[in-house]
């Protein structure tokens, strides 16, 4: 029985992770692991490139989309 | 935008890849294990590849030689999975080892530029997702649909057979060049590969060929929604949806994308449902039925609208609904084909094929079946997007092999169960609702008629199955319905509501099918539109400096203007065209998408010459050489066939020649008005097919006379970016192999922090 809860639910986490990921949502916890690494090692403040908030990541993904559209297949 | 400021240099190949940090553990499988998950034949393997063989060969037999009464559809579906399976196993394998030789010890753009914005290393079956959701639109379910005239067999021969010798391997070697340049587009790969002549000519075609393929995908939906107020009012709805998401996601809750589109679906859902009703009552009706024209000059100011509105409002939204629609839709699909596993009665090869007078579309199986069925079996649009977006998310060289030549592979299953859905229904029926109204009258009692004079062998069409089709569907009318998408709609609702909801739910499965297909064209109009629009800034740049700054609005909104009058020029003229509008128009986009398929393919043979790779280049020369022959070829008849159902001009002439004559009504133009828009149509569209033609021949030879430079030169270089060494890992199929596992394990055993850090910019 617990095995079986167990499968449902790692079942629903990685149905849940894979479609957060084919539509763009986990765009800001990539930005954020990425900033996170990038400068990980860095002992010196000064170069730190301030982190986003989600709210302005999401609008700076708007307006590079902005910039720079993406075409749609036939 | 880094890539497109780098120049591109050419350099010896021989620049080897930098040592991998001893520190790390491997970046790569080393030389024997990168193929040893495979190469070790043991017997189960043998015995899973043999029964694969065997299904794949049974199915085939039965497709094509075993000719009962009826085909049941299952035997496509394994004949389609078999052969995809053997070649993705065997071909896509032998483009890789002989032919791109990825390395996995090589960082992709994705590390060595990484943004965490637009250059991201991600999951290889995220990206899947993706780039299958990127590619795959309405071109794979119109097509099939329109080629089902000339039989089921050649049709599905040429899907399973072309994606594997063609589509899938332009997707793979395109996404792979472009992977090793920074992400070039396939423009700047032209310009850099082919010259400044077979460069600018590539880019022009590209402009061109974007307005005809935007045109005609909206003439698909404009056929599918006029005189229909349920459609309307559904897809319609689409519109205040997409932009209450938008608003939702701007304001409101910022990247809870999947939160919004599945509260998107739910109000779709009602949207549909509630179209049903609405269509129902006497003012709904007479307010939503709406005639073809008024509804193209909609879209064209709906487009220009979406055009110029931000992103986040419109467009980024109704993207994230296509995208979670498509997906879910597919994916239903394919359970309810092989759990009704409907019965085909539908003759392998039709007359049509052999003798070129179908009504559907005009011609004979060579060349027009291979312009006509475009998606699904080679996309030129694709090459797009494997220099457009993926490239840059990619996270490790050998993965491409499966995003790029798998992902095709998936699309061109779509196209598989779009051609069982549309074969599935009534013959007479399917008839019925795509010949032109110009063939049928537009009656029921015409559509029986002419559909009982093609003397087609077991069809015998009677007035009620047209008219119980059209009250199950909740149309007033299902006679000249062309375009495909409602066939299309009519076959997937027949075979959906034998799973869920049985009769009583065709209606909805129909405007299900037609919400779908209207969105995934909506999608492509607004961002396609977009697209040429800076493509089309970027070229008048060139003479106009000012043209450049895309954040100059006097600039972009007159580009979008004149991108978005030229694609509905072509869209009114193909809606009030009195032949029909789609079966004259279609060939157009088939070629047109084929003939941007050689483009893309002819930048590869050009980069391959380079490369030296003279004893494999037939794996590009061979799928070139086809696309080249079948759209020359076929431009060729559009332009001088004497047949006025085939050659443009010989029709314009037919028509002029009656004109002089004193006649004032010709062939299926009824009315003086309807000839003089023939006579201007055809010109048009003749005018259209040499242009295409033109700059196809320019490139295709300037690639040639490259590949010919670099044999006798002896070439050994390349323009790709430096190698620079890899720090990340990831294995490279769908599913990971022993050895793949084990590596993986051990860049998981290492700490967080360790495990991606590195120096960048």
């Amino acid at each position: 029985m617990n095995t079986l809860v167990h499968a449902i639910k790692s079942g629903s986490a990685a149905l849940a992770w894979y479609v957060k990921g084919v539509m763009g949502e986990d765009a800001y916890d990539k930005y954020v692991a990425h900033q996170e690494t990038q400068h990980a090692g860095s002992v010196d403040e000064q170069d730190r490139t301030p982190v986003m908030t989600e709210r302005e990541f999401w609008r700076d993904l708007s307006d590079r989309q902005e910039r720079n559209p993406q075409g749609r297949c036939c | 935008m880094a890539s497109t400021s780098r120049m591109p240099v050419t350099r010896s190949v021989d620049t080897g890849v930098p040592d991998q940090d001893t520190a790390l553990p491997p970046v790569s499988l080393d030389g024997a294990a990168v193929d040893g998950g495979s190469r070790r034949w043991t017997p189960v393997k043998i015995a899973i590849w043999i029964a694969i063989s065997l299904l794949g060969g049974v199915s085939w037999v039965m497709l094509a030689i075993v000719r009962g009464e009826s085909v049941n559809a299952i035997w496509f579906v394994f004949a389609a999975i078999c052969t995809y399976l053997i070649g993705y196993r065997f071909y896509s394998k032998f483009i890789e080892k002989h032919l791109l030789k990825p390395d996995d010890r090589r960082a992709t753009p994705a590390e060595y530029m990484a943004d965490g914005k637009d250059f991201a290393a991600t999951d290889r079956r995220v990206l899947f997702g993706h780039h299958f959701a990127a590619i795959a639109g309405a071109g794979p379910l119109v097509g099939p649909v329109l080629a089902a005239q000339m039989g089921y067999l050649p049709g599905t021969i040429w899907i399973i057979v072309g994606v594997i010798l063609a589509g899938a391997v332009q997707d793979y070697l395109i996404l792979f060049f472009s992977m090793r340049r920074g992400g070039r587009s396939l423009g700047q790969m032209a310009r850099d590969e082919l010259g400044r002549i077979g460069g600018t000519a590539a880019i022009l075609a590209t402009i061109a060929i974007m307005i005809i393929i935007i045109a005609i995908l909206a003439l698909v939906v404009v056929n599918a929604l006029a005189s229909s107020p349920w459609g309307v009012f559904s897809v319609s709805m689409t519109i205040p949806i997409a932009l209450f998401m938008g608003v939702y996601l701007r304001f409101m809750r910022p990247g809870r994308i999947t939160e919004v589109s599945i509260i998107g679906f739910v109000l779709l859902m009602a949207a549909i449902i509630g179209g049903g009703m609405i269509s129902e009552t006497a003012w709904g009706a007479a307010f939503f039925t709406v005639g073809p024209v008024p509804l193209a000059i909609g879209i064209i100011i709906y487009g220009f609208i979406a055009a110029v509105l931000p992103v986040w409002l419109l467009l980024a939204p109704r993207d994230y609904l296509s995208t979670f629609m498509k997906i879910g839709t597919i994916g239903m699909l394919a359970v309810a084909i092989i759990i009704v596993r409907p019965e085909i009665f539908v003759p392998a090869v039709t007359s049509f094929a052999v003798e070129g007078n179908g009504p559907i579309v005009s011609g004979t199986l060579f060349p027009f079946l291979f312009v006509t069925i475009a998606c699904g079996a080679l996309s030129g649009f694709h090459a797009l997007i494997a220099s457009g977006t993926t490239p840059k998310l990619i996270e490790k060289e050998r993965q491409t092999r499966f995003i790029g030549y798998g992902g095709m592979l998936m699309e061109s299953f779509v196209a598989i169960m779009a051609l069982v859905a549309a074969l599935s229904i009534d013959q007479g029926l399917y008839f019925a609702m795509n010949s032109s109204a110009a063939l049928t009258g537009g009656t029921v009692q015409g559509a029986v008629a002419f559909v009982n004079s093609l003397g087609l062998t077991g069809v015998n069409l009677t007035p009620d199955v047209l008219t119980q089709t059209a009250a199950d569907i909740g149309e007033s009318s299902v006679v000249s319905r062309t375009g495909g998408a409602p066939t299309l709609a009519v076959g997937l609702a027949h075979i959906m509501q034998q799973v869920f909801g049985g009769a009583g739910m065709m209606s909805f499965w129909y405007h299900f099918a037609i919400m779908f297909e209207a969105l995934f064209i909506l999608t492509a109009v607004d961002a396609g539109t977009r697209v040429s629009r800076f493509m089309l800034q970027d070229s008048l740049g060139n003479i106009f400096p000012k043209f450049k700054n895309t954040a100059w609005r006097t600039g972009s909104w007159l580009a979008t203007g004149i991108m978005v009058a030229a694609w509905g020029a072509v869209l009114v003229m193909g809606v009030t065209d009195p032949l029909g509008g789609i079966n004259t128009l279609f060939p157009l986009f088939g070629i047109a998408n084929q003939l941007l398929a050689a483009i893309a393919l002819a930048v590869s043979m050009a980069i391959v010459a380079k490369r030296g790779l003279f004893k494999y280049i037939w794996v590009v020369a061979l799928p070139l050489g086809f696309a080249s022959v079948v759209t020359i070829y076929a431009s060729m008849l559009k332009i001088f066939s004497p047949v006025p159902g085939i050659g443009y001009f010989a029709q314009h002439n037919a028509f002029v020649a009656a004109l002089d004559a004193g006649q004032t009504r010709f062939s299926t133009a009824t009315t003086l008005p309807a000839m003089q828009a023939v006579i201007r149509n055809t010109m048009i569209q003749g005018l259209l097919s040499i242009l295409f033609v033109s700059l196809a021949i320019i490139v295709i030879s300037a690639a040639i006379m490259k590949t010919a430079q670099a044999w006798r030169s002896h070439s050994n270089a390349t323009s790709e970016d430096e190698p620079i060494a890899s720090r990340i890992y990831a294995p490279a199929g769908f599913v990971a192999t022993p050895d793949e596992k084990k590596l993986e394990a051990e860049w998981a055993a290492r700490p967080e922090a360790l495990r991606t850090q590195r120096s960048g910019h």
